[in-house]
């Protein structure tokens, strides 16, 4: 018997944090192996409770992901073999494998990134809904649960994973290839990826304790400029990460409370990935083919340059924002262009723009309006503002922040 | 590889614009080298037009007796107006011959895959 006082050599929420990080990797490799998606989910699925079991005492093996995908690929051999049906597959992924001296054994070296780029070019195909889209790349190649997936929905866990299973199934009775698209459809099945890859990029910044999807929008969007140079939009996406990601440690504090902009110490901006990002800025203006990501970089840039925020080029923001406004007319970017109207024009012109936009369900409207109202001096539409975005608020920081009137704690 | 329905549907009562000769002429054109163009592919299995839905009859069991009836089985005012039964190596493929044929016959095509397609 185990001494089992003895403090562990892992901690479970570590191995969690791993799993997360290292899943889609390896799921996308064994979806490339077997070619099957419940086949590799469900066997990564056992190789998370095989290092449950084991890590705790024998400690992290040296690689972790390879331990992962080599411990999935060996579990789903093995079930595989015990069905008629599985042999058939294994002996087809033989074939397919040449080079290989074992069926579904792949060299650990090789396209491991154009795996969890093929992934992604397939949960985001354009047969599928774009619900399904994100849903299937924050599961597949994010390695949420599908309750996780759910609440970043607000949608109940049964029906989102009722849309999974649905979503799973026809990638596999459509046939939806696992493959990266060709040069000529390229851009058209760009949009869907780089939506998503936003949209995890959030999750990751508003989410609870989800730094490492902020991490993973990052290297796909790399990946994905890397892979597009003549994609404008591509370099615009990442542009935005980065420039967004330089300053995410500065958005709440140690108890998790969050900080705006404005009362951010902007000495401890990473100042490395700004470089990074308005670089990306300046060769995206030079092309001259301005997009949603690209004018949002821009918006982040001109953020990045400003040493406080008096000294924000507030006109060249809201120039930014009616180029933006122009070519995606959302309800979302007009209440951020007239947050920044508010700057140049002050709370009454801005809440007078932010009062005419049909935005009752989105709780950032509501804090707002809050803001807007409290510096009018209106304090009791304040009030009731503010309780309206907390009550609506995902996270408990975001929560507590307009719980005290959208002010700083301390 | 496997096989997909690319169905033609037509809403009852909501006629094209009369089409002239010349046009339905070159629609027909546009339909034979699309035709052409799936069997050179290999990826042609079956295709054909069907007439109008009100030609149909239904056979069904109805207390141990075969009963017929005249008309088509859903009550729906949008019925199947043609079909290509096509061979692919997958969905993309199908999806670009989709294109195709909604751009010959100038109506929205679904595809749909078929179960027994591993066969």
């Amino acid at each position: 018997m185990r001494d089992l006082d003895a403090s562990p050599k892992v901690e479970a929420a570590q191995i969690g944090r791993i799993f997360r990080e290292e899943s889609g990797r390896s799921v996308a490799t064994l979806i490339r192996i077997f070619g099957d998606i419940d086949i590799a989910e469900d066997a990564v699925q056992e190789a998370f409770a095989v290092a449950l079991r084991k890590w705790p005492f024998d400690g992290l093996p040296p690689n972790p992901g390879g331990w992962i995908t080599t411990t999935a690929r060996n579990r789903a051999i093995e079930r595989l073999r015990r069905e008629v049906r599985g042999r058939e597959l294994l002996s087809e992924v033989a074939t397919l494998s040449p080079g290989n001296d074992d069926p579904g054994m792949p060299k650990e070296v090789g396209p491991v990134q154009d795996d969890r780029l093929r992934l992604i070019f397939t949960c985001c195909h354009p047969a599928l809904s774009a619900e399904a889209q994100v849903a299937l790349t924050l599961r597949l190649l994010c390695g949420m649960t599908t309750d996780e997936v759910a609440r970043a929905f607000l949608v109940a866990e049964p029906t989102m994973a009722q849309r999974l299973v649905r979503a799973k199934r026809k990638i596999k009775a459509a046939r939806i290839p696992y493959r990266v698209p060709e040069d000529h459809e390229l851009s058209g099945r760009l949009r869907p990826v780089l939506a998503v890859v936003y949209l995890v990029y959030n999750a990751g910044l508003t989410g609870p304790g989800e730094p490492g999807l902020c991490s993973e929008a990052i290297r796909l969007a790399r990946i994905l400029s890397t892979l597009m140079p003549d994609e404008p939009e591509a370099a615009g996406l990442l542009a935005l990460l980065l420039l967004t990601e330089s300053r995410r440690a500065l958005r709440t504090r140690p108890d998790g409370s969050l900080v705006v902009l404005g009362e951010q110490d902007r000495t401890r901006w990473d100042r490395v990935l700004i470089e990074e990002g308005q670089a990306i800025v300046r060769r995206c203006l030079r092309r001259n083919q301005p997009g949603p990501y690209q004018l949002q970089a821009a918006i982040n840039a001109v953020h990045a340059d400003a040493p406080t925020v008096e000294q924000t080029d507030w006109w060249q923001i809201v120039a930014l924002y009616d180029q933006l406004l122009a070519v995606a007319p959302t309800p979302v970017v007009a209440l951020n262009r007239a947050i920044a109207i508010g700057e140049v024009r002050g709370p009454a012109a801005a809440l007078a723009l932010v009062d005419d936009l049909d935005l009752d369900n989105y709780y950032p409207f509501h804090a707002t309006r809050a803001d807007l109202l409290r510096r009018l001096g209106r304090h009791a539409e304040a009030a009731a503002a503010y309780e309206r975005a907390a009550a609506m608020a995902p996270t408990n920081a975001e929560r507590d922040f307009l719980r005290l009137g959208g002010r700083a704690s301390r | 590889m496997a096989q997909y329905l690319l169905s033609v549907h037509s809403v009852e009562g909501e006629t094209a614009p009369a089409m002239s000769d010349e046009e339905m002429q070159q629609s027909w054109k546009r339909i034979q080298v699309l035709n052409e163009e799936l069997r050179a592919a290999g990826a042609w299995v079956f295709g054909g037009a069907l007439h109008e839905a009100d030609t149909a009859t239904v056979v069904r069991m109805s207390e141990g007796e075969v009963l017929t009836t005249d008309g088509p089985f859903a009550e729906s005012k949008e019925h199947l107006g043609g079909f290509y039964i096509i061979e692919t190596d997958d969905l993309d493929a199908a999806l670009v011959w989709a294109s195709k044929t909604t751009e010959a016959v100038g109506k929205p095509i679904e595809v749909r895959p078929f179960r027994a397609s591993e066969a």
